[in-house]
């Protein structure tokens, strides 16, 4: 037979090296939808800039100092400032203390409720916007695709003085309909939900609509023409292939929402167990002369996303090998 | 008669890509649809699979009226140039996609994988994944998940377009083989010629979203029906008025009757063949006419560039 059959070394031509997932792994995607797909970077060789080792130097301290002054420095600050004892109490059983405080469950649970929320309600809306924006063409395509990116540029405050424009029960065009119904959305969960969803809206799209676009429509078209019908396709040929672009979509969602503080300010209360979520404590406590409280909470904040920046660092290695 | 189209028509926006297109595909051969890019002839494949819609006319596979069934229901196998290879899965498991989801029992699924994987000789390559193998494999992969589903009709749309040269000879010759074992009908689009004249049973020309000609590659080659697909099938040269091609011209030492004289202009040896440019007497303006002799002739006549030459069509061709 064909003497290419004996060959074992994989080749590999320019159609098939990327497994879809080239822009997946990149935290700064929200904003490289415009970017046509890229291929996936060779690994860096020692002598890429061979000839110009002290530039590589410099640069890479430059980077250091920056990302250290920034963004390490302040928020180690935090963590030291957690456990650092106040007055006679501290370290890590004021530390234990402090969040076992109802208040802070609250808040953290409310915290945790609206970000799952959020989270579903864009993967499953985010999964079916990509499909619609790349997949099909129909007129506005470019408008709404512009729309999408809406919630990332402007500013969560505004975000929620719309909704509360949009749903509260006394001044909203739903207003009459709501207040009929007994059903408060704004300064209350349902609020708190909504102004997260909105503001994390973008994320799991940015993530998904350069994969999708990178795989194409073939595999898709062969697996029709093998006889399987539309769901089929989708979740045996278009979900495996978008897998890892949507858990880092939803990742960065999760970290977003559990972030969220401008909206929320507005559409919510804000008050101890009435809507005051966990970075809403983070402000009211600090504006409340209890720091200790403030950095308990801000750390807790931290830790939550850093675990799922770690999660998905440790899981995405399988994504290169498929 | 085992794919009947009749008065197809295509367009997207103002482009015309295919105009009313009649053909009847053989059962059990081995057609190819030849034409030059953005002709049509993948459109009209892709409309035969179902997988782009005609704005009239209408297909029949094997005796059923298919113009209005879905991909998925016309049980026809498709070959894309790109593989289309699903990357997720193995080997085998890009083969056994057609019978999974006709849901056979596991078993005979096996059965059928393992006979596919020794047809397109990828046995010790069932586990890879499709970014493992060469373009080559990748396409016979594609092959044997196409012909799982057991298709009525076997459709490749450039299928060896994506390899290199000496890898696409070999597919070449291989698919040929493999039609003479599996006998499926098959179709496939191609703009190579010698990829169709070597490797088809019957070749439909197809220009500018219209059938040229539909005929056997010797009836192609020897009666072109009109001046594109003699140009297209192969290389052609102006002689006295009309087309021919360069290798049906003789060329003489001494005045024939019926020869004109001429002076060779150029003259290129590309291995066993010599071409020459020659200039014919009184026509210095015109374009130099285009010959071929073997090797063998340019030696015994001793042709040389400045030489004078008389030339003259084939005997059997006058």
């Amino acid at each position: 037979m064909a003497e290419t059959d004996l060959s074992p070394a994989p080749r590999t031509s320019t159609a098939d090296t990327a497994p879809g997932n080239a822009s997946a792994g990149r935290p700064t995607t929200a904003t490289a939808a415009t970017t046509p797909p890229r291929r996936r970077r060779a690994p860096r060789t020692p002598g890429r800039h061979g000839g110009n080792r002290p530039l590589r130097v410099i640069l890479r301290l430059a980077v250091i100092v920056y990302l250290f002054f920034l963004v390490v420095w302040p928020v180690s600050l935090v963590v030291l400032r957690t456990f650092a004892p106040v007055g006679d109490t501290g370290g890590w059983d004021a530390f234990v203390t402090r969040i076992s405080d109802p208040a802070f469950l609250y808040a953290f649970g409310l915290t945790f409720t609206a970000a799952l929320w959020a989270v579903g309600l864009n993967a499953v809306f985010g999964l079916g916007i990509s499909l619609l924006l790349v997949r099909y063409s129909f007129p506005g395509r470019r408008l709404l695709s512009a729309l999408v990116d809406l919630p990332m540029s402007v500013s969560p405050v505004v975000v929620g003085l719309a909704l509360v424009l949009a749903y509260s029960s006394n001044q909203g065009r739903f207003g009459p309909l709501l207040q009929s119904l007994d059903w408060q959305i704004v300064f209350s969960t349902p609020g708190i939900v909504l102004a997260t969803t909105f503001v994390s809206l973008p994320l799991v799209i940015r993530e998904i609509v350069p994969v999708l676009e990178e795989i194409g429509t073939e595999q898709e078209l062969a697996a029709r023409s093998l006889g399987a019908g539309a769901v089929q396709t989708f979740r045996r040929i278009t979900l495996p292939a978008i897998k890892w672009a949507l858990v880092y979509g939803v990742v960065l969602s999760l970290a977003r929402a559990l972030g969220e503080f401008g909206a929320v300010k507005i559409v919510s209360q804000g008050a101890s167990f009435n809507g005051e979520t966990a970075t809403l404590l983070v402000a009211n406590r600090y504006g409340n002369f209890d720091e200790a409280s403030a950095y308990a909470a801000a750390f807790l904040l931290v830790l939550t996303a850093i675990t799922a920046l770690v999660v998905v660092t440790i899981l995405r290695p399988k994504e290169h090998r498929s | 008669m085992s794919i009947t189209v009749s008065g197809i028509n295509k367009n997207f926006g103002d482009f015309v890509a295919l105009q009313d297109i009649n053909l009847e595909i053989p059962s059990g051969q081995l057609t190819a649809l030849l034409g030059p890019s953005g002709g049509g002839k993948s459109t009209l494949l892709r409309i035969i699979a179902g997988l782009e819609n005609a704005d009239s006319g209408s297909i029949t596979i094997s005796g059923q009226e298919a113009t209005h069934l879905p991909a998925q229901k016309r049980n026809v196998g498709f070959v894309f140039q790109h593989y289309a290879a699903f990357k997720h899965m193995s080997v085998a498991k890009n083969i056994a996609f057609g019978l999974e989801i006709r849901k056979l029992p596991k078993a005979r699924i096996k059965e059928k994988v393992d006979s596919l994987l020794e047809l397109v000789h990828l046995t010790q390559f069932a586990d890879r994944l499709p970014a493992q193998l060469s373009g080559g494999q990748r396409q016979r992969m594609a092959l044997a998940r196409a012909l799982a589903i057991e298709p009525s009709v076997l459709l490749l749309d450039e299928p060896f377009g994506a390899l290199d040269a000496k890898v696409r000879k070999e597919l070449r010759d291989w698919l040929r083989r493999l039609h003479d074992e599996v006998h499926v009908t098959t179709l496939f689009v191609t703009h190579d010629q010698e990829e169709a004249l070597e490797v088809s049973d019957n070749i439909v020309v197809i220009n500018q979203g219209r059938v040229e000609q539909v005929g056997t590659p010797d009836e192609l080659y020897d009666q072109p029906a009109n001046d594109f697909v003699l140009g297209f099938l192969g290389p052609v040269t102006e002689f006295q008025g009309r087309l021919v091609r360069p290798h049906d011209l003789e060329v003489f030492r001494q005045e024939v009757p019926g020869a004109v004289a001429g002076r060779i202009a150029r003259s290129t040896r590309v291995g066993f063949e010599v071409r020459l440019e020659v200039e014919l007497n009184g026509s210095a303006d015109a374009a130099p006419v285009n010959v071929v002799v073997t090797r063998g002739e340019a030696r015994a006549l001793g042709l040389t560039v400045g030489d004078t030459v008389f030339l003259g069509l084939q005997a059997v061709l006058v």
